[in-house]
């Protein structure tokens, strides 16, 4: 199986061992990685600003680079919520891209259907349910809705050895940081992403974990500007953890 | 970086127990209806079948339109029409003239907030008192709701006693009050009892109920196979309104229209579960025809709805049967209060609707959603809430609305992200970023900086690692930095 590795910006840049992490998780699940040079954003910061039109090229580009691919895997759910759901409706037509294109939580749940892992992680984590993993991807059952329960993430979690799974009450409800929504209101996000964290602290975990390094970005921003003692760490390095 | 909302929300904050006390009493609506939806197994089917009946009846609304007004007629009750808010308040006043009436006593209506219809009959010498209790304390204090269900619990029982003190409501009411409860009215006075505060309001309107000459409802549905309207209230103040004074006036948004009892019996039983989490309304009442010796007029109001309905990508608002839960669920409405939205229906509703009535004044609530999608997954009508609010964002630059450093930032970041060598020279220099001394970044990221720490550069990017092969040394280096 050829996979094509899709690192957004943001994690390249700030949070490139989440990259390696996903890397070395897939390769050590026996997949063909490959990681395409040239690619940069997925375009979501300038349609969350009102500007998707100034997303075409890139979303053009973004599926001549990746269409090859049997699946384009990539460790951030927002970012892949954006190039499956929304680059079709800016290009104005079918990528073929944007329809393979999935979270690594639900390559590894969905797709290769990983029954165990040899991870080792020792912890209690609280589980960070992002809301486009949730509400968009359907990583896990939305909390507003009247269906069975699940969550693909905490399934994942649970094959690590040693690991002790919690999450926070108002198990679903958003951070805070909806891309330029932080800087266009930072009075209401700041005080979302406060809520969120003291949420998570009250678990008693040491780590907040999630498939989304925007909103551990944000949290880990307010975390440390108020000396929150928690740290931050994304899913696939947990589940990678010791290889 | 700010708008009309950010400013005021960023003042809303500020006072952290009464945003906290906002939160958590929205927060306790919104738990309250889930255990509600929890409870009826086939509520994704009903959500469903009532999204199905409402686009349905919308797009066949000249047709249900008729059908209900050919059939109120019948049951000899008067139908007028009025395309906007002028032509409606002008329709009333001219009821209200033609029965002498002086005195009007009316259920909540949030189709008469949007005409401003109070303060055009207060202009014209009538009296109009609001006998919901949430709006009447709001009528007396003068200010506009701020929640479209729940107007008033932004206020406190302190602050309604003040109001009730400042109105002689205390001092007429509250020494029977006192004795009914068989409490010392110092005593409950100087607690702000709510039971005692609840009293004192109940015989203030009974007062109003008695005296009034005409009662005015608005209407949660108007069922076209019977011509009759449904309005649903927990005080029965509707009832009351009704029951009393010789003239009962209807007030009736188009977009309320159902087709018959079969699908009313799919709105029942969403209407109170998802927006209150009750199981109903205490009261549902159904008005079809004048009581004997009275009459009944029903004013349908198109204010805008036909061009909502002619508009392809905001369409689906109309199919809103205002629950409020949109609101209840928005953590950015609960953290930022009704009055941060220049729209007098707030959250993520509030924000479309806005948009679509006058989108110069109302741009400013845009940026309100952090676009979380929980408001699409309460929606009893699955209305596209966020989606909506999505394509409004994108809509505002063609309406001279854009922020301009959010277009150059998108310009930027265009130029960046469409060449591959300007983003992989900009990875390599960003590292920079870090040492850079603090006060620069701050002052440069002044709106990050308000509520974070700046992120750190990793020393080599994921593309510089990939690059080089990605040795254990590299990636032991990308790690050090946690």
């Amino acid at each position: 199986m050829k996979v094509g590795l899709f690192i957004p910006c943001y994690v390249d840049a700030l949070y490139p061992e989440v990259g390696v992490s996903t890397y070395k998780l897939l390769r050590s699940l026996g997949v063909d990685v490959y990681y395409p040079e040239k690619q940069t954003c997925c375009g979501q910061p300038m349609g969350n600003a009102g500007f998707q039109d100034k997303a075409m090229k890139l979303v053009e580009s973004f599926d001549e680079l990746f269409k090859g691919y049997d699946y384009v895997v990539s460790p951030s759910a927002s970012c892949t919520s954006y190039v499956r759901f929304f680059h079709p409706q800016i290009a104005g037509h079918e990528c073929e891209a944007a329809g393979k294109t999935v979270d690594i939580v639900e390559f590894l749940h969905d797709i290769l259907q990983v029954k165990s892992l040899p991870a080792k992680f020792p912890h209690k984590v609280s589980l960070h349910n992002s809301c486009h993993g949730v509400r968009e991807l359907g990583l896990s059952s939305p909390s507003e809705r009247n269906i069975p329960k699940f969550n693909k993430i905490r399934d994942l979690l649970e094959m690590v050895e040693g690991i002790t799974v919690v999450e926070p009450e108002r198990p679903d409800e958003c951070c805070g940081f909806g891309g330029m929504f932080s800087v266009e209101e930072p009075g209401v996000s700041t005080k979302m992403g406060m809520d969120k964290v003291m949420r998570h602290i009250s678990t008693g975990a040491e780590y907040i974990t999630g498939p989304d390094s925007s909103c551990l970005m944000h949290m880990q921003g307010i975390s440390a500007k108020n000396n929150l003692p928690i740290r931050f760490i994304h899913v696939a390095q947990i589940l990678s953890a010791g290889l | 970086m700010s708008t009309q909302h950010s400013k005021k929300a960023n003042e809303f904050v500020k006072d952290i127990v009464k945003v906290d006390r906002h939160d958590v009493t929205f927060w306790s609506v919104r738990v309250k209806r889930d255990a509600m939806a929890h409870e009826v197994p086939e509520w994704e089917d009903l959500r469903e079948a009532a999204s199905q009946i409402k686009k349905h009846t919308v797009t066949h609304l000249a047709d249900y339109l008729e059908e209900f007004a050919s059939n109120a007629e019948r049951n000899g009750v008067h139908v007028l029409w009025a395309k906007d808010a002028n032509e409606y308040n002008a329709i009333v006043l001219d009821i209200l003239r033609n029965h002498d009436v002086r005195k009007v006593v009316k259920s909540k209506s949030m189709l008469t907030e949007e005409c401003g219809l109070n303060d055009s009959l207060t202009a014209n010498g009538i009296e109009v008192v609001e006998t919901d209790l949430g709006e009447r304390i709001l009528q007396l204090l003068g200010v506009p709701p701020s929640h479209i269900v729940m107007p008033a619990i932004h206020i406190t029982r302190e602050q309604v006693l003040e109001c009730f003190r400042k109105n002689h409501i205390i001092e007429k009411n509250g020494a029977q009050a006192a004795a009914c409860m068989g409490g010392d009215l110092e005593t409950l006075i100087g607690k702000a009892d709510p039971t005692f505060l609840t009293r004192c309001a109940r015989y203030h309107l009974r007062d109003n109920f008695m005296t009034a000459d005409c009662g005015m409802t608005g209407a949660n549905f108007g069922i076209a196979s019977t011509g009759e309207v449904v309005v649903c209230t927990n005080e029965g103040n509707a009832d009351m309104s009704t029951s009393i004074p010789p003239l009962h006036i209807v007030s009736m948004g188009i977009e309320k229209l159902i087709p018959d009892y079969k699908s009313m019996a799919v709105f029942q039983r969403l209407l109170a579960r998802n927006g209150t989490g009750q199981p109903t309304t205490v009261y549902t009442s159904h008005f079809r025809k004048p009581r004997p010796g009275s009459e009944m007029y029903i004013v349908l109001v198109d204010n805008g709805r036909s061009d909502i309905l002619g508009n392809e990508e905001h369409w689906q608002t109309l199919k809103c049967m205002r629950c409020g839960a949109c609101m209840n669920t928005c953590p950015v409405y609960r953290r930022s209060g009704g009055y941060s939205y220049s729209y007098f229906i707030p959250g993520p509703i509030g924000i479309n609707l806005g948009m679509l009535r006058d989108s110069d004044r109302h741009y400013g609530n845009c940026s309100a959603c952090s676009l979380c999608c929980s408001c699409d997954n309460v929606c009893p009508v699955k209305v596209d809430l966020s989606t909506q609010i999505y394509k409004w964002r994108q809509q505002l630059d063609g309406l001279h609305h854009a922020d301009p450093m959010k277009k150059s930032l998108s310009n930027g970041m265009k130029i960046m992200f469409d060449h591959p060598s300007f983003y992989t020279s900009a990875l390599k220099m960003a590292p920079v970023a870090n040492s850079l001394p603090s006060w620069l970044t701050k002052t440069a990221m002044r709106d990050w900086c308000y509520g974070h720490e700046m992120p750190v550069f990793a020393r080599k990017s994921f593309h510089q690692l990939w690059k080089e092969g990605m040795n254990d040394d590299d990636l032991k280096s990308s790690e050090k930095k946690n």
